[in-house]
């Protein structure tokens, strides 16, 4: 069996205002457009990743949030309704998604062996969290590979960042050795804004363009070193500065999206594709991908 | 119609165990059983509506109100998934959900209702409802908990509920679904190995059950934001439920409580409480915070550019004022001070030489009053025009409410209170406009009062208000 591989890694946000905006047949509500700039930088992503050839997609959800550890999918087929309890105005999604119980449960067993908290969710009546379906339709609308989905384990809450990094960072490595073990070529997706601060107010109707905006200065000077560290190829700073990026921008990496991810693709020191850059309910938030299957072999 | 009030309260914890697996640990049944006899004793009550403010309910959009007036779905715990799933259909009181949402908007809060197919209704709302209503003998509604409410917010949720149930006369139970120390073990354990997660967290657990047995309610939203910081993981929601139950028991130090329960679940604090409204004939209430009526934190987010100056939680609520305060006229004089000059800090500064107000003999003479806010300098509802002199939209209600607060400060300060205003001269400086909404507003406060009022027209204030009063009060004996 050839060795398996992460052939790409990508920061694929999950606000439903972007599902909203598009106007799927699986959406329920309708919408007359918003967060262009967003939409066209999943476009980008999209076709960028569609000549990558990919078995499986991995994604990792804030919104599916546990405090008793991390969490995998477990079944082969979920389908169901998906209402966003923030924003149901936004979202209410059918969903039906195939999930590759095989990879999850190698996944959660190589990290139990490591020493960390994990569980298989075997629940028929469990339905999958808005953040994974909103970054599974962004991503790939066929929906026509199979998913990997784990929850965020809330420890930067519990804990701190710095114990949420070294978890995440564990969890990060086991990935990819699980997947490299596989045989398979995974693609990986955190789930993440970057700052996270919102209005808490909504425009009464919520695709004005004329009221989106970053919430303060503060958050888009962050967001903007952030990418620069993405752009330039220093993940490692953004690993070092995390805890301050969580507490100063409120941002949503706390959820472990972004450490998890950096450490599967190994701290990459090439530049990322900032596919997009874009507000949504004043958060800011990135496509971004790095395209790995163009660095085979560089040392890291 | 006999006015409506609230029967009783009740604090709940939110994990499913004590619904779906109780058998397994003796202090998951020992809730359980907690539970049954809080059923029993609301389904022996008058009770004709249930409220539920569920910490399992986060919302960033303001509040929001579950209005389906039969959500059925299953419910499964995104950490607890492998104990089972819970079916439930419930009966919701629609009809109150709107109208408590429009209460909400009256007292200038951001709410709306909810009602889709298929609305993930949270643990919380869910194991109270199965357990403490499960016949769905009693309609129930239930208000999420906003991430960034501070307590004026949630205080005035609570309040604008009060004036429904009032208005339309419903026996109501107040419930809060929520831990107390709400750390869990991070890690899968036996259910026979349960225990509160630390002893730290047991004996903040314990000192607020004492509180609770006391009546002292207030008292324990009081210390909210240190329970907060020493027994509570940060997550996303502050331990604010009891801001919203006591403003629901108006505030009150002297309920008569009782602990039906108090144990772990999963390393969590979990208590099964009942506060009734009876006086226990104790409790002294010692009240440090603004008693606040209208919300005017009004973030406007998405009409202002000052963002980091209004957009504030409950960490953030320290402001500096010196950053903020608003250019809103001429400049601020402290107020003078010749005998019987009565100032407080919590009202605006005067734009001249003269006092808030001045005693002769049992009356009390207040200089004209208006808007502004003694912290910030800010006009709640919105300045008039900016700058330049340009026309601005503002809020007239918000404005007259916020005049009625400041009249209400200064009176306060001189031992006087609202209720012994005895006349008004308001100055309105577009009648056309704004005479409906100051009316409005009159209504519903000082005009519950009986002053005797005269309005006039004014081409302009030296501030950019809109609305400004002159009060004559009698002082308290």
């Amino acid at each position: 069996m050839a060795k398996g591989k992460i052939v790409a890694g990508c920061i694929a946000p999950h606000p439903p205002h972007l599902v909203y905006a598009e106007n799927p047949d699986q959406n329920e509500p309708t919408s007359e457009g918003g967060w262009e700039q967003l939409r066209w930088g999943y476009e980008r992503l999209r076709e960028s990743i569609s000549a990558i050839e990919h078995d499986v997609i991995v994604i990792l959800s804030p919104h599916w949030q546990t405090y008793v550890g991390t969490h995998f999918l477990g079944l082969e087929n979920f389908q169901s309704l998906s209402v966003d309890p923030v924003f149901p105005n936004l979202f209410r999604y059918h969903y039906d998604l195939n999930v590759d119980v095989k990879l999850a449960k190698q996944i959660h067993d190589k990290a139990e062996k490591s020493g960390l908290s994990v569980k298989m969710m075997e629940n028929p009546d469990f339905r999958v969290d808005y953040g994974t379906i909103t970054t599974g339709h962004l991503f790939n609308p066929k929906w026509d590979k199979p998913l990997v989905v784990i929850s965020s384990n809330r420890s930067t809450d519990y804990y701190s960042p710095e114990v949420m990094q070294e978890m995440m960072i564990e969890l990060g490595r086991i990935t990819r050795e699980t997947i490299e073990e596989s045989g398979k070529k995974a693609i990986l997706l955190a789930s993440n804004s970057l700052s996270h601060r919102h209005f808490t107010t909504e425009a009464e109707i919520p695709e004005d363009m004329s009221k989106e905006h970053i919430t303060s200065h503060a958050m888009h000077l962050w967001d903007m070193r952030i990418i620069d560290y993405i752009r330039s190829g220093q993940t490692q700073r953004i690993l070092d500065e995390m805890p301050e990026f969580i507490e100063q921008a409120i941002a949503e990496s706390d959820g472990g999206g972004l450490s998890w991810l950096i450490s599967a693709l190994d701290t990459p020191e090439y530049p990322a594709i900032l596919h997009g850059y874009g507000t949504i309910i004043g958060t800011g938030n990135a496509v971004v991908e790095w395209p790995c299957y163009k660095h085979e072999g560089e040392s890291q | 119609m006999s006015e409506g009030e609230i029967i009783g309260s009740y604090i709940v914890p939110v994990h499913p165990h004590t619904y779906l697996v109780p058998e397994q640990n003796p202090g998951w049944t020992n809730l359980r059983a907690a539970f049954d006899e809080a059923a029993l004793r609301i389904k022996n009550s008058e009770a004709d509506l249930l409220i539920i403010y569920s910490t399992t309910w986060p919302s960033i959009i303001g509040h929001q109100i579950q209005a389906d007036p039969n959500p059925e779905w299953v419910m499964v715990d995104h950490d607890f998934h492998d104990l089972g799933s819970i079916p439930y259909s419930f009966k919701i009181d629609a009809e109150f959900a709107n109208a408590w949402n429009e209460a909400n908007h009256q007292r200038g809060l951001k709410s709306r209702t909810v009602n889709y197919y298929g609305f993930p209704i949270d643990v919380g709302s869910v194991v109270a409802l199965k357990l403490l209503n499960p016949d769905n003998a009693i309609p129930a509604v239930i208000v999420s908990s906003n991430v960034y409410a501070n307590r004026s917010e949630t205080s005035v949720l609570a309040k604008a509920c009060l004036d429904v149930v009032r208005s339309t006369g419903r026996k109501a139970i107040a419930i809060t679904a929520m831990s107390l120390s709400n750390r869990m073990f991070t890690e899968n354990i036996a259910p026979e190995d349960d225990k509160i997660h630390s002893l730290k967290d047991d004996e903040w657990n314990s000192k607020i059950l004492e509180l609770v047995e006391m009546g002292r309610l207030e008292d324990v939203g009081q210390l909210s934001r240190t329970i907060q910081e020493q027994i509570r993981v940060r997550k996303v929601v502050a331990f604010k439920p009891m801001w919203w139950l006591s403003a629901m028991n108006d505030n009150r130090n002297d309920l008569t409580g009782e602990v039906l329960a108090y144990e772990a679940i999963h390393g969590a604090g979990a208590a099964v409480i009942h506060l009734d409204p009876t006086s226990c004939g104790t409790g002294d209430k010692e009240y440090d915070e603004d008693d606040v009526e209208y919300f005017h934190g009004d973030r406007g987010v998405l009409e202002s550019s000052d963002l980091e100056t209004t957009d504030m939680d409950d960490s953030l609520e320290e402001i500096d004022d010196e950053l903020i305060v608003e250019d809103n006229g001429p400049d601020l004089w402290e107020p003078t001070t010749a005998d019987g000059s009565v100032n407080t800090e919590s009202a605006p500064k005067p734009v001249g030489a003269y006092p808030h107000a001045r005693r002769v003999g049992d009356l009390l003479y207040l200089s004209g009053v208006g808007p502004r806010q003694a912290l910030d300098n800010s006009i709640p509802g919105g300045p008039i025009h900016d700058e330049d002199g340009e026309p601005l939209d503002y809020d007239i209600k918000a404005q007259t409410h916020a005049v009625i607060d400041n009249i209400s400060r200064i009176l306060e300060e001189a031992g006087s209170s609202l209720d012994q205003v005895i006349d008004v001269t308001t100055f309105l400086v577009d009648m056309k406009r704004d005479f409906q909404g100051y009316n409005e507003v009159w209504a519903e406060t000082l005009g519950q009062i009986g002053p005797t009022r005269t309005t006039l027209a004014i081409r302009a204030l030296p501030t950019p208000i809109a609305v400004e009063m002159k009060v004559i009060a009698q002082l308290s004996e």
